[in-house]
């Protein structure tokens, strides 16, 4: 017998009230993070101590600029999951946890928004 | 009589926390290869959290353009800008590999005490040599090597 409510079992939230959906975009983040940091470690290494008219060229290579923008938002987005959970276990005080997390998002959404707008301004003006 | 002597050592046992740590408390458990990289994943992600920041540095500055780059590689290309590229690229790749074990282990394939030890040291391995081979690199790229 399952002490479950019949409105709990349709909704499918479980006790974190939200499912699976942080669960599975920490997931999501993860696999595409796996080639798009590779392609970044493997293009920028060669770019150490080089001009940075050159380093601008590479950027505004517009295969370079999508991936640099999907890169972007993949890490922010993983980033900002992940040390949810972190303080969520560590910080207990109610309003130093929401602080905390609006912190992190805030800064998350803020940086990934100036990274985006740094890449579009190089790419655009060439 | 001997019924009063194990009541009384229960409660003895029950009421002395103070020289028996309850679980979790952390300093009971020996250190373990599988906990100490368990941890490991977490203290990788806080910290590239925070590298990433150089990410939008680097952008900003080449949006910027001109002397704001040369003073970025100014800094990194020093002995201590060094040292904290060289963290950042371990824990990245030590993040990378790992990951892939946690998303395995979603899969639920690896889970085995044997194998989780196997696939462990398997990490380690591959994110030193992941870090030496890019260093090897970098340096060739500027023609130190
Ligand atoms: C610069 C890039 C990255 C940053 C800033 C980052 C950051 C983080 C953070 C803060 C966490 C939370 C740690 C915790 O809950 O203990 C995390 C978890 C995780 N990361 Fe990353 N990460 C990055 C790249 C990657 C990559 C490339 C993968 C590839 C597989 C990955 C896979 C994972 C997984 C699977 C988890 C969840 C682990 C768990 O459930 O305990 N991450 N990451």
């Amino acid at each position: 017998m399952s002490l479950r409510t019949d409105l709990g079992k349709v909704r499918g939230l479980g006790s974190a009230k939200e499912g699976v959906g942080h669960w599975w975009s920490q997931r999501l983040t993860a696999i595409a993070l796996i080639p798009l940091l590779i392609w970044l470690i493997a293009s920028i290494v060669p770019l150490a101590g080089a001009e940075v008219r050159i380093v601008r060229e590479w950027i505004s290579e517009p295969v370079n600029s999508v991936l640099l923008l999907s890169l972007i938002v993949a890490v922010f987005h993983h980033a900002q999951l992940g040390l949810q959970v972190v303080i969520e276990d560590y910080v207990h005080t109610v309003w130093l946890k929401l602080a905390s997390l609006i912190v992190v998002k805030f800064l998350a959404f803020g940086l990934s928004t100036t990274s985006i707008f740094a890449v579009l301004k190089i790419a655009f003006s060439g | 009589m001997d019924l009063l002597r194990i009541e009384r050592f229960i409660w003895k046992s029950i009421m002395d926390t103070r020289e028996r740590p309850l679980s979790p408390h952390l300093q009971v458990y020996k250190p373990q290869l599988t906990s100490i990289l368990s941890i490991m994943h977490r203290v990788t992600g806080v910290a590239l959290a925070a590298g990433t920041c150089l990410l939008v540095w680097w952008l900003v500055v080449i949006a910027l353009g001109g002397e704001y780059y040369t003073i970025m590689q100014n800094i990194m290309g020093s002995w201590y800008g060094r040292l904290a590229l060289l963290g950042w690229s371990f824990a990245l790749f030590y993040h990378l590999c790992n990951g892939i074990r946690h998303l395995f282990w979603d899969m639920g394939v690896g889970l085995e005490l044997r194998r989780a030890y196997q696939s462990g040291w398997l990490v380690i391995g591959a994110a030193i040599l992941l870090t030496l081979g890019t260093w090897t690199y970098a340096y060739q790229s500027v023609g130190a090597l």
